[in-house]
């Protein structure tokens, strides 16, 4: 099977300066394929969340190059970026992170009330589609700060997906859950890869997560270790 | 239905969850715009009013002959001589030629309501050992009443005695007082010409100011020629009215094509009085202006309040996609909808306070409360109150599009 790469980085590395000159993450070079269910771990401060950031177009204080698809990201304007991260890339972060004053439904739809693609009726439509893959339909109207947790976190991934972007990414998206929850979201995560074809980058401190996923990449210090690493 | 921007419907979510924020700095807006509203109209009223007192008893244009600056008699300057003299102003006669032609002229104008011609007498009011110096007025009383309406400034006795009596007098009410004397008594007249008249008192006037109902006195026109030793053609100022008050400069300008005497609007001769009219209406608007500044202040607070809370809410925003600008927006929406709110009021309570006001009787001859609806004070007050708002949101949403999302999301 031909695996078509659709995010690719090419020797990215980050200072920070403050409290002193460190460098984070080291020429990192790696592909992420379409379909892709992808999973970064390491140690506590190894550099996981800074890659993410960078990979996630809203840091672009790095060197190196990142294209998605075929594109070159490195460079861009931030707002072509804001544009490509609306179109292209999902975010669930986490913690939830929703627009407290609005509901369920509304936080869903912002993203592609912000794309214009489809008139308010069809993103309505779209937006009870996604909530209700989630199991959250009949939360669609309650204000978002009334939900649990874990149903809040699915609200997030619903928002992620509304624009049916080619890539979703995580930071710890399962951190804050029970496991109860951690398998939900695992398995909707797994759908959304191999189903629709769509690729998910999560950071995870969690090793079954990350065993059960397709790929792993392992960082140590700002360098990837390892491209899959196998657990024993 | 076209579907309002996403960018309009965040901005007004925010301020309908935060209503009571909305409405404080709202009504700082108010409260600024409603006094300056008042206060400008209150100002403008006040204007007006002595304005047109001023002009019910002054003619709104006037022709004389100006005083001349005496000129060499030889021109020296080509010579490469230096003359040194005293220029003096040459009292020549202030008469103006033909004045009936050039008042027949005046007329014809359209915009020129009335016009009348006028001698005007240095005077010494006689009685006894006292005597007072004062100015008579020489008038064809019919055209000076349709232009001064003295008539409403009568006190006593019958203005229509000097139409046809030229031994009648009407004396303002300081000289009366001053000579004591009363209507119907006798009062000597003398001029500096050394013409000395035994007058009939026909009437008192006042015009409320006190300076001049103690000099002031109006008498037929021949009487004032007589008093000058002049005949029948002898003029010394020609007054007229024209169909806007306010625009006398204006008028006075297209008058004085008509000829070479000196043309005056009373703007222009009262220049002084008027511009003490406008220092206190700069002063009026100075406090409502600084309460509208503070309550930019309070609308910059708030909206600074807001995006410091709504940091993460601006983080997920732009991680989403919302750019910069877009931030922009919406935080500016917000200012504007909180100036709208305290515009829209400000400019109900500002009328509101107008009308109440011009319901109290103040009594005198001003009678009810003078101020007026003025829409350039309106749409000052309205432009002011969205410029300082939108201003006001302008630096914070300019703070909250350069939150950087990744400095929140690493929290
Ligand atoms: N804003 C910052 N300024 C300076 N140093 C930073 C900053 N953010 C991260 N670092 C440093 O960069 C390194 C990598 O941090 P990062 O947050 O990427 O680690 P991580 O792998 O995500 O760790 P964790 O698993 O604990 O989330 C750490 O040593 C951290 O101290
Ligand atoms: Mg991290």
């Amino acid at each position: 099977m031909k695996k078509d790469i659709i995010l690719s980085t090419k020797g990215i590395g980050k200072y920070f300066y403050e409290p002193v000159k460190f460098k984070a993450i080291d020429d990192i070079s790696f592909e992420a394929y379409k379909g892709e269910f992808l999973t970064l771990v390491g140690k506590s401060g190894c550099g996981k969340s800074t890659l993410l950031y960078c990979l996630s177009t809203m840091d672009t204080a790095y060197e190196g190059q990142l294209y998605i698809g075929n594109e070159l990201i490195t460079g861009k304007k931030t707002d072509e970026l804001a544009a490509i991260r609306n179109r292209s890339i999902g975010f669930v972060f986490q913690f939830h992170y929703l627009l407290p004053e609005f509901s369920c439904l509304k936080n869903v739809m912002i993203p592609a009330q912000k794309l214009g693609k489809y008139s308010y009726a069809e993103i309505e439509e779209r937006a009870y589609q996604k909530l209700e893959a989630l199991g959250l339909k009949d939360q669609a109207l309650k204000p978002a700060s009334k939900l649990s947790g874990g149903q809040q976190q699915r609200v997030s991934i619903a928002r992620a997906l509304i624009n049916d972007p080619d890539i979703i990414m995580g930071d710890e998206p399962t951190g804050n859950l029970d496991s109860k929850n951690t398998a939900i979201v695992f398995d909707i995560f797994k759908q959304i890869a191999h189903e629709y074809g769509q690729t998910i980058i999560a950071v995870t401190h969690d090793t079954d997560f990350a065993k059960a996923s397709d790929r792993t990449i392992e960082l140590a210090d700002g360098k990837i270790i390892s491209h899959d690493l196998k657990f024993e | 239905m076209k579907k309002e921007s996403i960018n309009v419907e965040i901005a007004r979510t925010h301020i309908r969850t935060r209503r009571k924020q909305t409405i404080v700095a709202a009504l700082g807006v108010t409260i600024g715009l409603s006094m300056y509203i008042f206060s400008s109209s209150l100002m403008s009223g006040f204007s007006k009013y002595s304005k047109t007192e001023m002009a019910k008893t002054i003619a709104h244009v006037k022709v004389y002959k100006e005083d001349q600056i005496s000129k060499p008699l030889y021109n020296y300057a080509d010579s490469g001589m230096v003359l040194i003299s005293n220029p003096r102003t040459v009292t020549e006669s202030k008469n103006i030629n033909d004045p009936y032609t050039l008042l027949d002229k005046i007329r014809q104008q359209k915009y020129v309501t009335y016009a009348a011609p006028q001698v005007n007498v240095d005077m010494f009011y006689n009685n006894g050992e006292s005597q007072l110096k004062g100015i008579g007025s020489g008038v064809i009383i019919a055209d000076a009443d349709a232009m001064f309406n003295i008539q409403s400034t009568m006190l006593a006795g019958n203005l229509q005695a000097i139409a046809t009596n030229l031994d009648a007098v009407i004396i303002g009410k300081g000289v009366a007082e001053k000579m004591n004397v009363g209507l119907d008594d006798n009062i000597t007249i003398s001029s500096s010409q050394g013409i000395v008249k035994v007058m009939k008192i026909a009437g008192i006037f006042t015009t409320g100011n006190k300076s001049i109902d103690e000099s002031k006195c109006y008498i037929h026109i021949s009487t004032a020629q007589q008093f000058l030793k002049k005949g029948a053609t002898y003029i010394t100022e020609i007054y007229a009215n024209i169909i806007d008050d306010d625009k006398s400069i204006y008028y006075a300008n297209q008058l004085q094509q008509l000829t070479e005497y000196k043309v005056e609007g009373w703007e222009t001769t009262y220049a002084d009085t008027l511009s003490g009219d406008k220092i206190r209406s700069i002063m009026g608007a100075i406090i409502p202006t600084v309460i509208l500044l503070v309550a930019g202040f309070g609308i910059y607070n708030i909206l600074n309040m807001t995006i410091i809370q709504k940091m993460n809410d601006i983080a997920i925003l732009k991680a989403t996609g919302f750019a910069g600008k877009d931030i922009i927006r919406i935080f500016v929406m917000e200012a504007v909808i909180m100036g709208i709110i305290g515009t829209g009021l400000g400019l109900g309570i500002g009328a509101g306070l107008i009308k109440v006001l011009q319901h109290v009787w103040v009594g005198g001859p001003s009678g009810y409360f003078p101020i007026y609806y003025k829409l350039s004070v309106f749409v000052s007050a309205a432009i002011m109150g969205m410029v300082i708002t939108v201003g006001a949101g302008f630096f914070p949403a300019l703070k909250a599009s350069r939150v950087d999302p990744v400095d929140i999301f690493r929290k």
